[in-house]
Order: structure tokens, then sequence, then C-alpha cells
């Protein structure tokens, strides 16, 4: 079952009127220094009010309407931007909230050390690295830790949704306990691995706000071309009325402010923020947390990625697909007892063992006598699981080769060959043998799971590289590779080959995306440019990747790398189409400035303007409600199908760059309409 | 509309096209350090020159070296000049006498031939000494056109190099480029030149008596040698004062139709070494592609424009058929005047055969707007190209942001670093033709220089400090541009426009020069198809046409409008 955080509507009520608050408390100088565009948008509203106050004393209210109306709109061309970015901000800390529900103070039992006696009860919010803290059935956990000793069950539900309580003891993979889940049984002793405010959770909840937001290296780069192009325009609107003076126009300053402000990018200037906080947000209704935005974006620019075989590509678990008897056992005696054997065996390839003899043979367990058999369970030392039937004196074990045949003592010709047959075509086999004789092998299938194959053909088309990594032999690993369509596979895998594959491919150029669990795998999460660490992982893993999987769901690598695209999409795109739409603004004012100098300049008035004041009011009106037209946009990102590099490109230059160009000369027609009729001009 | 003019440029094009790859692939062989042709005649003279200079061939420079190598030798050779034109009444080859060259007028031809401008604020043949036409401009000519092309090799290293420190040799690049391949092509130029009927001597102007009885002086020199190299190294600085409408210059129809394929020849080739040293020629034929478009759409607009004939002259009784012929020589016609003007404002040379000041508003219009987009359209040697790469940068920015990836041109990531500095080397043209033209139109120092009234004043000062700041140095004509401020304020916009624009083109150079490259997947957009060929030439006149669009419309828009309702300048 995928948790899926509830969506939130686009317009939340609430949020929208939370926004609307912290839209104005943006105003602070200090915030908006942040964002150049809109600061320079901020500076000339401030200018353009004082101009229009002086007027409104001098004259005594006459003749300001349209300056007054232009300052105003300003001013909402600052806030709806300062809007956008707290409604995603918003959203962003409502999807937080219920995960810092769980930060609630909670006392912790803090121990001198692993096994003392005594504790002391101390808040959880002073919980240092390295403390160590008892935590018994019914505590919350008080903070992101390893569990040094003890075993317990743990209700993760908090963080993953998962209700089933999860299994976490000391040593091993299964060490990594999360602040704010809760202890179902047992006792267990965590140590302390983040101090306050620096855990996942706190780490999360800063990503979507914008004030502690680090900007992305993509996102300072496009911040420097915006605030180049505002310098450009700047130097253009400033030089200008030296060249009406020349002309003998005099313009008003603060129809120069207005053309100022339609030039510059605010669109995007105004959006940025919001898209950059709605992708983090996108991850975490995905059940991902990203410690940093910029590996949110280096997920968009990956080219090579690693999966693990088991779990990713193949279904966790193997499945009987054929019985092979040897030494002159029919195959039915082999299924036989393979049946018996398995019919207390809860795993699902003990399950498949059965499904498949009844499907074969027609075996009915229900008719058969329950009471006289003795099953024996897979220990770790044994390493084989059987059953003893009392009615015919006969005991049956399944278990690996090498586990089956040390019992057996021997193997023969057959047998050897059956088991290499299997291993070849990538099964796993699997040795059934009655009374110390072998009966034949059980070859278990892996699944490779339903669709997988067709994600990976998508990936192709998007220019991503798949590499399965698997323990299996090169044989087996060829087989399963070429059934699931990956480019490459890494086989007889161990952590120091996978750190080793993944710097061969960054020294090609490549960005290489994996996920992992094992605390082995922390030297090759780190090394990767995307490391998505399963959160049943170590707590090495994952404080060595950097994003982790609450869910542990390793095929959501794919959907990563697309939200880390659409990211970058979405910035690129609005860029376009807020440059596209100076053209119409330029149609729109230029004539509007000069048509008293040059009537001749009404040819350029191609929108049919009504008036100089109602173009330029119209042209500032459009530049704000644009903002607030493309908030949506921002927030759910623009549409991402995969597709090759070019068509994507082509697609988004005919919609963004296109519509750029001809959305706005309709807008401000519409809008210059609007005001004529309302007469605010 | 002619069918031989539509022949002829058809055969300029095609001639064009067949030589880039000529030009180019000697170009990489060249800057590539292999061996050429001319090794065994060169080589020697080659390896003279460093052993003279203390060079050491195989010592590569970081960007910064680089740099500083470019600056110090620009200098120097701007100090030469400027003390040779202000010396040459004392010094020998000066047959007519000439005065020393005052002060602001030497400062601003000094600053105007190192840059590679050749904005011309005197008249040659009244001005400047034989000895100053040779050793000092004709120097320039190739220094200067040698300095741009090392920029550009130092760049296109930049591309093709993996983790590198160094962007090659300064001192290496321009004796190449001045050694093998200006000087044996100036060479054969001139030789062509003479052969159609361009002087070549150092004898004195010959006085004649003309048929009425009129005493007339013709002026003469060694035009041929500088001839050629104005040409080919989109120099653009005349002999004479009206440049190539001047018979010497410019004797024959075929005299002109060299002189024009010259113009954009190596500007044209240097795509295609950028091709060949990046390892991928089809990046080079895009760009080559992305220029000809603009190329061929000006020539459209400004040969409609011409073809028009202006709408006083057609009522005061001429033929509407032979077009607006004012300011342009008989001898070449509309065609050949346009296809000039377009080329020499597209390529910035700046030499011109007819007055642009005449052309009609929108065929005037055309070659501002060649300059106001940066000069990219070819552009100066080696200038056009690295202008051009900037923009290449910026549209991959942009185009990559919208496939999804952090942008990367020929593998390498294009960051803030790169687009930090290409937005600086972008401001450059606002700031120096904008600033400069509004600052003249509000000083009486500089409003003298105007000389007509209205729109066409304006479009005269725009026309100017395009040509300057875009180091270009065509003319408008009808501009009093030798004046105390204006010699000053264009020589500080050729020197904003060449050297802010060098400077972060070297500094991208060194910071893609140390980068990995990442190889190219289906994620990657392609750079040389169609799609990219389009969105290069809409950021360069987006851009464009975003920074000067209301200043145009202040000058030629608005003229031309007027025009139609019967008011002209």
């Amino acid at each position: 079952m995928m948790h899926r955080t509830s969506e939130i509507s686009l317009f939340d009520a609430r949020i929208a009127a939370q926004a609307a608050g912290v839209a104005v408390r943006k105003l602070d100088p200090r915030e908006l220094v942040r964002n150049p565009v809109i600061f320079v948008t901020a500076v000339v509203a401030v200018l353009s009010t004082v101009l229009v106050l002086r007027d409104l004393l001098g004259t005594g209210g006459s003749g300001v309407g349209v300056s007054g109306q232009i300052a105003a709109w300003l001013w909402f061309t600052v806030l709806f931007a300062n809007f956008a970015e707290a409604v995603a901000e918003g959203r962003g800390k409502a999807q937080a909230a219920s995960l810092r529900k769980t930060k609630t103070e909670t006392a912790a039992r803090k121990v001198a050390s692993a096994d003392a006696t005594t504790h002391q009860s101390v808040p959880a919010a002073s919980l240092r690295s390295g403390d160590l803290v008892l935590v018994e059935a019914g505590d919350v956990i008080p903070g992101d830790g390893d569990v040094v000793s003890g075993i317990a069950t743990v209700d993760e539900s908090a963080i993953t949704g998962e209700s089933a309580p999860v299994i976490r003891e000391s040593g091993g993979d299964r060490s990594a306990v999360t602040g704010g889940t809760r202890v179902v049984s047992d006792r267990i002793v965590v140590r302390i691995t983040a101090n306050p405010g620096e855990s996942f959770l706190d780490r999360m909840i800063a990503l979507v706000e914008g004030a502690k937001r680090q900007k992305t290296p993509n996102e300072i780069a496009l911040n420097i071309l915006l605030a180049g192009l505002s310098i450009i325009f700047l130097l253009v609107v400033m030089t200008l009325p030296a060249f009406a003076d020349y002309s003998g126009a005099a313009i008003p300053v603060a129809f120069l402010i207005a053309l100022l402000v339609t030039l510059i990018p605010t669109t995007i200037g105004g959006l940025l923020s919001a898209i950059g906080i709605a992708g983090m947000d996108r991850l975490v209704r995905f059940s991902v947390i990203a410690k940093s935005g910029r590996a949110v974006e280096a997920a968009g620019d990956v080219d090579v990625l690693l999966l693990d075989k088991t779990g990713t590509i193949t279904l966790g678990n193997r499945q009987a697909a054929e019985f092979i008897p040897v030494g002159g056992i029919a195959e039915r005696e082999l299924a036989e007892a393979a049946f018996l054997s398995s019919l207390a065996d809860d795993t699902p390839e003990g399950k498949s063992i059965v499904a498949l003899a009844r499907q074969r043979f027609g075996f009915d367990a229900s008719s058969l006598d329950r009471g006289g058999l003795t099953f024996i369970p897979f220990t770790a030392q044994t390493r084989m699981s059987g059953v003893d039937v009392a009615a015919t004196d006969t005991r049956i074990r399944k278990g690996a080769p090498d586990t089956i045949i040390s019992m057996i003592g021997s193997a023969g010709r057959d047998l050897t060959l059956a088991v290499e047959r299997v291993a070849k075509a990538g099964g796993t086999p699997l040795v059934v043998a009655r009374d110390g004789r072998a009966l034949g092998v059980v070859y278990l299938k892996d699944i490779v799971k339903p669709g997988i194959r067709e994600r990976f053909l998508t990936l192709r088309s998007m220019g991503i590289k798949t590499v399965m990594v698997t323990g299996d032999n090169p044989l087996t690993a060829a087989a399963i590779a070429a059934e699931a369509g990956v480019d490459d596979f890494l086989a007889e895998a161990t952590p120091e080959k996978k750190l080793e594959l993944i710097r061969t491919y960054q020294a090609e150029g490549r960005l290489v995306a994996m996920c992992g669990d094992g605390s082995n795998d922390a030297p090759a999460l780190a090394q990767a440019d995307v490391g998505v660490a399963m959160n049943t992982g170590t707590q090495a893993a994952r404080e060595a990747g950097n994003m982790v999987d609450l869910e542990s769901d390793p095929t959501k690598l794919i959907e990563i790398v697309m939200i880390g695209k659409q990211l970058l999409m979405s910035r690129g795109a609005l860029t376009t189409f807020s440059i596209a739409n100076d053209v119409a603004k330029y149609f729109a004012i230029i004539p509007a400035l000069f048509i008293a100098a040059y009537p001749q300049l009404q040819a350029l008035n191609v929108m049919g303007l009504a008036s100089p004041q109602s173009a330029i009011l119209s042209a500032i009106i459009f530049n704000a409600l644009i903002i607030v037209a493309l908030i949506p946009l921002a927030l759910k990102g623009v549409a991402y199908r995969p597709a090759d590099a070019a068509s994507l490109l082509r697609r988004n230059l005919l919609i963004y760059g296109l519509g750029g160009l001809v959305v706005p000369f309709a807008g401000i027609k519409l809008i210059d309409m609007a005001i004529t009729t309302l007469g605010l001009v | 509309m002619d069918t031989a003019d539509i022949l002829q440029i058809i055969v300029f094009c095609v001639l064009l096209v067949a030589l880039t790859p000529v030009a180019g692939g000697y170009m990489a062989r060249v800057f590539s350090g292999e061996r050429v042709l001319l090794d065994r005649v060169l080589g020697p003279v080659e390896r003279g020159i460093y052993r003279l200079c203390g060079i050491r061939p195989d010592q590569e420079q970081h960007w910064t070296a680089y740099a500083l190598a470019m600056l110090a030798f620009n200098l120097l050779g701007f100090l030469l000049l400027y003390a040779l034109l202000r010396a040459q009444s004392w010094l020998p080859l000066n047959p007519a006498g000439m005065a020393p060259v005052l002060p602001d007028l030497a400062f601003n031809t000094a600053v105007s031939f190192m840059t590679n401008t050749n904005w011309q604020a005197y008249g040659g043949e009244s001005t400047l000494s034989y000895l100053s036409q040779m050793a000092g401009l004709t120097v320039q000519n190739f220094v200067s056109a040698a300095t741009g092309i090392a920029v550009l090799v130092a760049l296109i290293r930049g591309f093709a190099r993996r983790s590198a420190r160094t962007v090659g040799n300064f001192y290496v690049d321009m004796t190449r480029a001045t050694l093998y391949v200006l000087l044996p092509i100036s060479i054969v130029t001139a030789l062509v030149l003479v052969s159609q009927g361009v002087p070549q001597n150092l004898d004195s102007y010959t006085v004649a008596h003309t048929v009425e009885g009129g005493r007339q002086v013709i002026a003469q020199g060694p035009v041929a040698s500088q001839e050629a190299i104005k040409q080919l190294g989109s120099n653009g600085g005349g002999f004479f004062s009206v440049n190539s409408a001047h018979p010497y210059e410019n004797p024959t129809p075929l005299a002109n139709f060299v002189e024009m394929i010259f113009l954009l020849l190596l500007a044209a080739g240097l795509t295609d070494t950028f091709g060949r040293m990046v390892g991928d020629r089809r990046q080079g034929w895009a760009i080559f592609a992305a220029m000809g478009i603009l190329f061929l759409a000006g020539l459209g607009v400004a040969y409609w424009a011409e073809l028009q004939g202006n709408p006083a002259a057609i009522a005061a009784g001429f033929d509407p058929a032979a077009g607006n012929m004012e300011g342009k020589e008989v001898r070449f016609g509309i065609v050949n005047s346009v296809l000039w003007a377009v080329a020499t404002t597209a390529a910035s040379n700046g030499s011109v055969n007819a007055m642009h000041d005449s052309f009609m508003p929108l065929g005037g219009m055309v070659p501002m707007v060649n300059m106001m987009l940066g000069e990219v359209v070819f552009g100066g040697v080696g200038a056009g190209l690295y202008g051009m790469l900037i923009f290449v940068l910026l549209a991959v920015f942009i185009a990559g942001l919208m496939v999804g990836r952090t942008p990367e041109y020929l593998g390498k990531k294009i960051e803030a670093k790169e687009i930090k500095l290409a937005m600086l080397a972008t401001l450059t043209l606002p700031l120096g033709v904008l600033g400069f033209s509004a600052l003249t139109l509000v000083l009486p120092a500089g409003l003298a220089g105007i000389q007509d009234p209205g729109p066409h004043g304006l479009s005269e000062v725009l026309y100017a400090y395009s040509s300057g700041t875009g180091n270009n140095g065509s003319a408008f004509a009808g501009f009093g541009a030798n004046s105390l401020y204006h010699n000053t304020t264009i020589a500080l916009a050729m020197l904003l426009g060449r050297f802010l624009v060098i400077l972060p083109v070297l500094a991208i150079a060194g910071g893609l020069a140390g980068k990995r490259a990442v190889p190219a997947s289906a994620g990657t957009f392609p750079t040389h198809g169609g799609l990219f060929i389009g969105l290069l030439v809409g950021i360069v006149l987006i851009v464009g046409g975003l920074t000067f669009f209301p200043a145009l419309a202040l000058g030629p828009v608005v003229e031309h409008l007027m025009l139609g309702t019967g008011t002209f300048f």
C-alpha cells in the first residue's frame, strides 16, 4: 500500500487566507532583497507612491488618477509575487504538519550507558547527538538515532503511513529509528544521532520554508540571468527620457516606471521560489524527503540509474516454475514431497510451490491429515525447512543446493546438472530430499515486475541508462537483465564493486542515482550524485544518502528523476513565457508614450488600445494578473511526459514561447476594453 | 525585382557557403598547430619571431595570463599608433606634407584601429601620411583582426578541452593568425585588386587638368595592400574618406565582388573552424545557418526598402523603377550597395560602398540593427563568433531548463558563472549604444554633431554609437563625428564594446576548459538541428529587439512611418 499525504487542493481557502497575510509580511525589505526582480518592482512602487502623494498634496488630487492606479498595481505585482511564494510555503507546511505533529514535546529517558539501570528524565528537545535514551513499549522515540541495544517493534505509521509495525534491533541493517515513531513492544536503547533542529523532519520543513531555503545552483544561474535582463531594461528605461526629449515628447515618471516593471521579468521572478518550494512539496507527497534542493535538481540531470535487482526490477520473492526430478523419481513424487514440505511455509516461495503442485497434480491440502505432520521451520542454523510425516515415518527437507547436498553427503550427476540448468536460466534452484535422498530440484524463478520493461524503455527515451545491480552470478544476471530490458548489469555485486562502478560512470561525466539501505551501501550512497536511502535502512545509509524514501520503495527513483526534471522545466518554461510577453507590452506602451510627439506611431498600436493611459494601465494590470494566473502552473509544475530532449523542447517552445508571444496581445486588449468600459481612465 | 540582382545574391551566397569549409579547415589546422602547406616557407619565419621575442610556443597560458598578454599587446599597439599619428609630420613617407593629427582625433583613431572598429573620424587622403597608413593603420588592421581570432580560438579550446588549466598561448595564436591566415590571403587579394586597377604606390598626389579646364588633385598611395586587409580582417578603415565607394578602392564589378566575399570569408570560415576544433562540424554549420538566416533576412528587408524608391523623389518625377539611388554609386546600383551594406554591418567590417545615411529609413535600419544585435551575424573575425557563442550560451541555458536538465553545450555544463559572464558581455551593447546616445542627445556638445533634424538625426546618433560599441566602424554619413566630444565618447564606446566582451569571453573560456564533459544522450537536446538554429535566431532577435525597440521606434521606424505621410528629413 502506497502512502500519499492527502492531496491539498490548489486553492485551499485556509492556506490562501493565511498566504494573503504572509504576502503582506513579506514586504519586509530584508526578505524582498532575496529576489532581485521583485525587489526592483518594490523600489519603484515606493517611488511611484511618493510621486503620487506629492502630486496629491501639490494639486489637491486632480490628475493623479492613472498614476495612482499604476502605483496601486505595482504594489499588487509585489504582493502577488509574495502571495505565490506564501501559498507554496503554506502547502508545504501543511504537508509537513502531520509529520511535525509528532514532534510535540516529549520527555526522554536519558541513560548513561546501554546497560545502565537508572535514567534521568529530560525534554526531548534538549537531546544532543551521542546521547543515549531508553525507550520502552508505548514511548515515542524522542529523536533520530540508532538502536545500540535490544530489539523492539516500532510503529512508524506517523511517517510512512504503513500501519504494520516494523522490527528494529541493534546491529545489522535494521537499526535506524526515526524521531516521532512509537515503540510498540519491548525496550531498546537508542543513541541519538541528530542535534536539535537537524533531524529529517526539521530539514524537510526548512526546505519548504522560503526564508530558510537555500537556492539551488540552477536557480542561482537563472536569478543572474533575470537580474541581468533587469539591468538591461533599466538601461533602456533610464535612457529613454533623453531620446524622448530629443523627439519632443515628455514622459511622466509614472509611465516610465510602468514600462520598466512590465519589461523586467516579473512573472518568472515572482514565481521562481514558488516553483522551487512546490518541487520539494511534490517529493514530500511521494513520501520522499530530500535533504537539499540541490539533490532534487541533480535528480533531473541523472544519466545512470543503478537499480537493485531484488525488489526493484523483480518481485522480491521468487516463484516456483518447474519441478525437475532426478535419479528416476517421478515428477509427481517430487511435487508431492515439495507440496507437503511447503504447506506450513508462509513465505511467498513456499506458497508458490504449493500453488504449482496443486495446479500440476491437483493435490488437495484440506484432505490431508495434518495431525500426523510435524513442520520444521526454516532457521538460520539449519538453513533448511521441511516436514516429518508420522504416518510413513519419512522426513522431507528442502533448501539451497549446497545445504542439502552437504546433509545427504553427495550429489548425483543429474542433480548437479539440474541445479546448473536452473541457475543458467536466471532462476534459483531449491533441492528437495526425502530421508537422505535427493528427489529433485524446484525451479524458483525471478519474476520481473509487470510493466517494468516499459518503464525502462521510457527511461531510455529520456536518455537515462539503467544498470541492474545484483549479487547473482553473471549468467543469471544476464538472463534477468535481458528479460527486464535494462541497459547493463553488475553481477556478483559487492559494496566495493558498486562504489567502483559509480566512480567509473562519474569519471565519464555522468550523474549517477542509486538507492540502498544497508550500512555497506553507505559509501556508494554518498558517492552517487543522487543517493536515495530507504527509511527501513541503517542510520549510516540514511546519513549518506541525500534523500530518504519513507516508504522504502526503490522503484521510486524513477519518479524522483521526473520530479527533478519537472522542476527545471517549470522554471525554463515560465522564463521563456515571461520574456516573450515583453513583445506585446512594447507594442502597447511605446506608441502610447510617443503618440503625442509622433502621431504616425499609431501604426504600432496593433492592438487598437483605446488611449495612451488605458494602454499603459492595461499592460501593468496584465503584468500583475499573469502572476496570479500562473500560480497553479507554478505549483503543479508544467506537464511532463517522458520524451527525448528535442521533442520536449519543441513542445515547450511552442506552448510557452509562442504562447508567451500571443497571450498578452489578447490579454492586454481585453483588459483595455474592460477598464475603458468601467471608465477607469 | 531584377533577376540579375537575385542571381548575384545567389552566386554570392553559394560562393560563401563553398568557401567556408575551405577557409575553416585551413584555420583549424593552423590553430591546432598542425602542418599546413605554407609551413615550409613560414615555419622558419614563425620560429624566428618566437626566438626574437623570447616566446616559448609550447608554454600554454591560464586564461588570466592569456588576457593580460592580450591587453598588454593591445595597449602597446595603441600607444605606438597614437605616437605615430601625432608625429607623422616629422617622419618620412609624407609626400603630401600632412600635419600632426590632433590629440582627440589621434586618440579616437588609435582606439578605433586597435579595437578592430576602424571608425574613421578623419578623411584618410587629407589627414594621414603614407607612413601612418602603412605602418600605423595597416599594421593594426592585421593585429586587431588577429587578436579577435586569438580570443575566439581560446574560447573554442575552452569548449574542446576537458579538465584543462590552460587555453593556449596568446602570442602563438597571434603570430599564427597573422602569419598563416591574414598575410598570405591579403597578399593574394592585394595583387588581384591591383590587377583590377587599385593603385599601390608611394607617389605624391597627381594634379590633373580636367577637360573643362578645372584642376583636380588625384589622391593615391599604397591602397591595394590596405584594401585587402581592410576587408579580410573586418576592419573597414578605407584609404580614402568615402571608403569603397572610391573608384581607386573599388574600381570594377569584379573588385567589388571580391571585396564583398572577403568581407565575410574569415568570419564565416571560423564557424567551421569552431566545428572542427570541437570535434563536431555540425555545430559549426548550425551557427553558420543561424548567422545566414539573420543575414538573408536583413538583406531581404533592405533590398525591398531600397527598391521601393523614395516617394518624394518619385513625386518629383524620378523613375520609380530605379528605386532609391540617392547616395549610391551608379556603378554598383541597388543590389550591390545593399548587399555590401548588409554584409559590412553584419560582419563588423564597416567599410562602405554607398552612403547608408541616404538609404530609405528601413533600408538604413537594417545595417543599424545588424550592429545592435551585437555584430554576431558573421561579425568581425573572431569577434562575431565569440559574440554569437555568448548568445548560444543564453539560448542553451533557457532551452536546457525547458528540457529539464542542467543546461549544457558541447558537453560542458552552463552554470551560474558562465551566465554571469555572458550577461556581463551582453550588457555592453545597451550600455554603449543607449548610454552614450542618450548622453549625446542631452549634451550640447553631442547635439552639435547631428546634421539632420527629427528622427533622422536620432538615427545618426544611434548609428554612430552602435557602430562604435559594435566595433563596426561604418558611419551613417551626415554625422559630424570629428569633435572633441564625439572623438572621446565614441572611442570610449569602442573600448567598452571590445574589451568588456573579450574579458568575459576569456573568463568563460578558462572556466569551460577546466570542466569535465558530459557525454551526450537522448536527454541532451541536439544543438545542431533546425530547432536550435531557430531558437538561437529567436534569442538574438529578442534580446536585440527588446533592448533597442524604443530607440528604433523613435528613429528609423517613425521616420519610415512619416515617409508614408509625406514628411522626410
